[in-house]
């Protein structure tokens, strides 16, 4: 036991270094490719040159970053069989196929029309080039389409069932698995805040131009363009991003309760704003959750059911078994001890079933059958042992949550600022505390990024499908050294890799006077 | 019915990819030349490609996922280190493109070089020796039924994490079979694809010539091997698997066209070989040999695959895959079937942007003037 938690643990950390790793790059391409297109678009139109030198410009950065995409993409993809076995097998079925769509129908397309945006310039026509930018931006939007589709289910597994005589989840309703609310949300706001990482790398690049008094026009003009799309790109994520959390507190209001620090839940439940976790808080221990917090009145049951007076479950509510319907009415449920029963019962029905079909004794197939309907919702809570075991992180969430929505703000600030500035007071466009302001934007961007990942994984856990199959039955047959020599080998190689790419990035953008668009002309 | 299409898919891509693997080869090929000229036309050449590679490679893995996943649990969550050897050595190569001559690379270019060559064998070789899986019996066992043990819930265990089917010497010749089939089909893309190549330093035709050799003299050892081989196979009757001896042989003798596909797609891959070899001006011996490797690979998946074979044979026999006991559900394997209909649409854009990319050769000048190169 102690050897699968220790490869449970390694597993989970090498999937999560590699995804962390992977989504470093891959936000940066979804933004930069539609800047790149609207750029281009912008000479195409004008036939102005000084737009194409801003491009292709604009594009080698996109490459480099792309090939790191990559690099870590095929892992990832990988990494599904050879850690996650079990998970494989249980609901291939239907995870399986969006990967699949989205090779077939993502993957040929980037790969193609990218080698006609590097190569093609002189090869095709300029309608052509442009549209293969264009389809290289949509075949990376694409891909996130797919794989979001397939990450969502994990989190509100649907349009499935259970098939006891293949021990395995079967795809049920495609379009239920598809056009999933929580698909839909995740996708917009996952893709959107691409837009805003690539309008803040785009600006905080351009002012670094600026600062140094080189490629100004260029730099203008990139500001102008980055600081459009991470505008609409942070409107955009503020809505879909509210979206997103009035479906966790549908669908994984555990969730919602971690990152919000929530124990005990109540009506005119307020938001907390800032506060700090009492590191001593356990589940129904009574201590106080935090230390100490700025909380906005009621703000949270607004936010989640727009009405000052819903009620909000927290961890303890939940375990209890508190929790609230769709119409924001607080009721009661199957408490987590309930669930951690009904689920064993679930594998005991299974068990049941598959000693009666080796038997062919029928009626006691379709007796443990229905048994399984009744219990198969909470089949993954039969691998637990304490309700406790259901609490995900709570500091982790809390913090990450937290640290995601400040930054968010903070970046809604910035976008509308840079524009103002652009437009209205060019002035300060030659300030050295401005192009500063903007290049420390860069790595807060990427924190806020990342930060809204582990929110979405972290505070999910332990499950990998949520209620259905917790990570410890989710894991491959590899001992925890293997595991754990992999993972070690994988972060020095993405390291190495990424300070590479750092470093190419930086000399590429010192060489801006090669792309100097006034010289152009 | 279905199985059988999403096999077909299956076997269509690994045969793409073999014939793909050009871009490994070449990269293995680097190093044959000391002309610095020479060498980046061969990377320019590959460079253009390799991404191609590369997705052909996620959407086999993908198709496997969705169509057949408990050939992806097995595999992948079995044999651990050959598909992370592969894995890493595909890494390395995404990368070393874009990286190798640009500055502030840190490493310099002869390590990102080093990286391609590493892919170039440990790719090939090693993809050789999972196809060799679908072949020639590994050490893994298949228990659905554990997943009810909280204590130890895999349902797939191999002991030897993979490293058996790499110190097969069946899967290896395999291996090695695909790595210098790939080192040929390299050198006739180069032929075809570097404008005056020999002039350029590039020695692809000598190249075609030597490894063509090799190629062919692993090939039939191959086949022979093969062919006098046991199979796994369901025994129609009992429904349980069973090891029957010379199966391939007998499958290849039971069905003509099998054998008539093989000779003639072994036969074009010969004639690219000889034609490119001993002649001094033929360029087009890429598209013989390219199709005729995605011929005999077909072949040889179908016959991995069907006629109730195992594609993945256990020296536990009731644990080997065949495609109906690890295929996905008839509704899943339905909508990705309906999701396959827009399969040509992207092969026609493929091959269009290819045709318009490869119309004129690649030359030194082009290089000089192109402002992305690798």
């Amino acid at each position: 036991m102690n050897d699968l938690m220790s490869v449970v643990d390694w597993s989970r950390a090498q999937f999560a270094l590699t995804a962390m790793y992977h989504w470093l790059f891959v936000p940066l391409t979804i933004g930069l490719s539609l800047i790149v297109a609207v750029m281009e678009t912008i000479y195409v139109r004008t036939g102005d040159e000084r737009w194409k030198g801003l491009t292709k410009f604009w594009m080698t950065l996109f490459g480099i970053n792309f090939a790191c995409g990559v690099a870590t993409g095929i892992i990832l993809e990988f990494e599904f069989g050879t850690n996650w076995s079990n998970y494989s097998w249980f609901v291939g079925d239907i995870f399986g196929a969006p990967l699949a769509i989205e090779g077939i129908l993502a993957f040929f397309m980037e790969s193609t029309f990218i080698a006609v945006m590097f190569f093609g310039w002189k090869k095709f026509s300029r309608g052509f080039h442009l549209a293969a930018t264009w389809l290289t931006a949509a075949g990376v939007c694409l891909s996130a389409l797919w794989i979001l589709i397939a990450n969502a289910w994990m989190q509100y597994p649907v349009g499935m069932e259970f098939d006891p005589a293949q021990m395995r989840n079967v795809m049920s309703n495609f379009w239920d698995v598809v056009l999933s609310p929580v698909a839909i949300n995740k996708f917009f706001h996952a893709v959107t805040s691409g837009w805003v990482l690539a309008g803040v790398f785009v600006v905080g690049v351009s002012s670094w131009m600026l600062w140094r008094k080189t490629n100004v026009e260029g730099a203008r003009r990139s500001i102008k363009i980055g600081a459009w799309v991470g505008l609409a790109g942070i409107l955009l994520t503020l809505w879909t991003g509210h979206g997103s959390a009035k479906r966790v507190a549908e669908v994984q209001p555990m969730k919602l309760a971690a990152m919000e620090g929530l124990y005990k839940g109540s009506a005119g439940q307020d938001l907390v704003a800032i506060g700090i976790l009492n590191p001593n808080k356990t589940p129904g221990d009574g201590k106080d959750a935090l230390l100490m917090s700025l909380d906005i009145p009621y703000g949270l049951s607004l936010l989640i059911d727009g009405n000052t007076t819903s009620f909000v479950p927290g961890i303890d509510d939940l375990i209890k078994g508190i929790s609230v319907n769709e119409a924001g009415d607080t009721i009661s449920t199957v408490s987590y001890a309930e669930r951690i029963a009904i689920g064993k019962q679930a594998h005991a029905a299974i068990a049941d079933y598959t000693s009666a079909r080796q038997a062919g004794d029928s009626a006691a197939m379709a007796a443990a059958a229905d048994r399984l309907k009744d219990s198969y919702p909470y089949f993954g809570y039969g691998y637990l042992s304490t309700p406790e075991d259901a609490v995900p992180p709570v500091a982790l969430t809390f913090y990450s949550f937290h640290i995601m929505v400040a930054l968010g703000g903070y970046l809604l600030l910035f976008f509308i600022v840079i524009l103002l500035v652009s437009y209205r007071k060019t002035v300060f466009l030659e300030k050295p505390w401005l192009h500063w302001v903007a290049i420390l934007s860069i790595p807060l961007v990427w924190i806020c990024s990342q930060a809204g990942w582990i929110v979405a994984e972290v505070g999910r856990q332990p499950w990998t499908i949520q209620d259905i199959l917790p990570v410890n039955a989710a894991v491959s047959n590899v001992q925890s050294s293997s595991v754990e020599f992999t993972f070690w080998m994988f972060a020095v190689l993405f390291t190495v890799l990424l300070v590479a790419e750092i470093s190419i990035m930086m000399r590429q953008i010192a060489r801006t006077r090669d792309y100097d668009i006034e010289k152009a002309q | 019915m279905l199985q059988n299409y999403w096999w077909l898919i299956i076997s269509i891509l690994g045969a793409l990819l073999v014939f793909m693997l050009m871009v490994q080869g070449g990269q293995s090929l680097l190093y044959s030349t000391s002309n610095i000229t020479a060498r980046q036309l061969m990377v320019n050449s590959l460079g253009r490609k390799w991404e191609l590679t590369f997705t052909i490679l996620v959407v086999f893995g993908g198709a496997f996922f969705a169509a057949f996943p408990l050939f992806y649990a097995t595999s992948f969550g079995g044999a651990y280190w050959l598909w992370m050897l592969i894995l890493i050595s595909f890494v390395l190569q995404a990368v070393s493109y874009e990286f190798r001559r640009k500055k502030g690379n840190i490493y310099g270019t002869i390590t990102y070089d080093v990286f391609l060559m590493f892919n170039g064998l440990v790719g090939c070789v090693l993809l050789g020796v999972a196809v060799g899986t679908f072949f020639f019996p590994c050490d893994f066992t298949i228990a659905k039924v554990n997943l009810l043990d909280a204590a130890s819930p895999s349902i797939v265990s191999w002991p030897a994490h993979g490293l058996d089917a790499i110190t097969d010497w069946r899967c290896l010749l395999l291996g090695f079979t695909v790595f210098f089939l790939a080192r040929t089909q390299a050198s006739l893309y180069f032929v075809n694809n570097i404008e005056d190549a020999r002039a350029e330093g590039v020695t692809s035709r000598t190249q075609v010539l030597i490894n063509g050799a090799a190629f062919a003299i692993l090939f039939i050892c191959f086949v022979v091997v093969l062919l006098i081989s046991d199979g796994t196979r369901v025994d129609p009757q009992s429904g349980m698997m069973v090891r029957e001896p010379y199966f391939y042989l007998n499958q290849m003798l039971a069905h003509w066209w099998w054998i008539a596909a093989f000779l003639i797609g072994v036969v074009m891959v010969l004639y690219a070989i000889i034609r490119t070899s001993y002649s001094s001006y033929y360029r087009c011996g890429i598209w013989w040999s390219g199709i005729g490797t995605v011929i005999v690979v077909m072949v040889l998946f179908c016959l991995a695959g069907y006629y109730g074979a195992a594609y993945l044979p256990s020296t536990d026999l009731q644990s080997s895959l065949t495609i109906s006991n690890s295929s996905s559900s008839h509704f899943t394997l339905t909508v990705m079937s309906y999701v396959s209909v827009l399969v040509p649409f992207v092969v026609a854009y493929i091959a269009y942007v290819w045709y318009k990319m490869d119309a004129a050769p690649l030359t030194e000048d082009e290089l000089k003037t192109e402002s992305h190169t690798y």
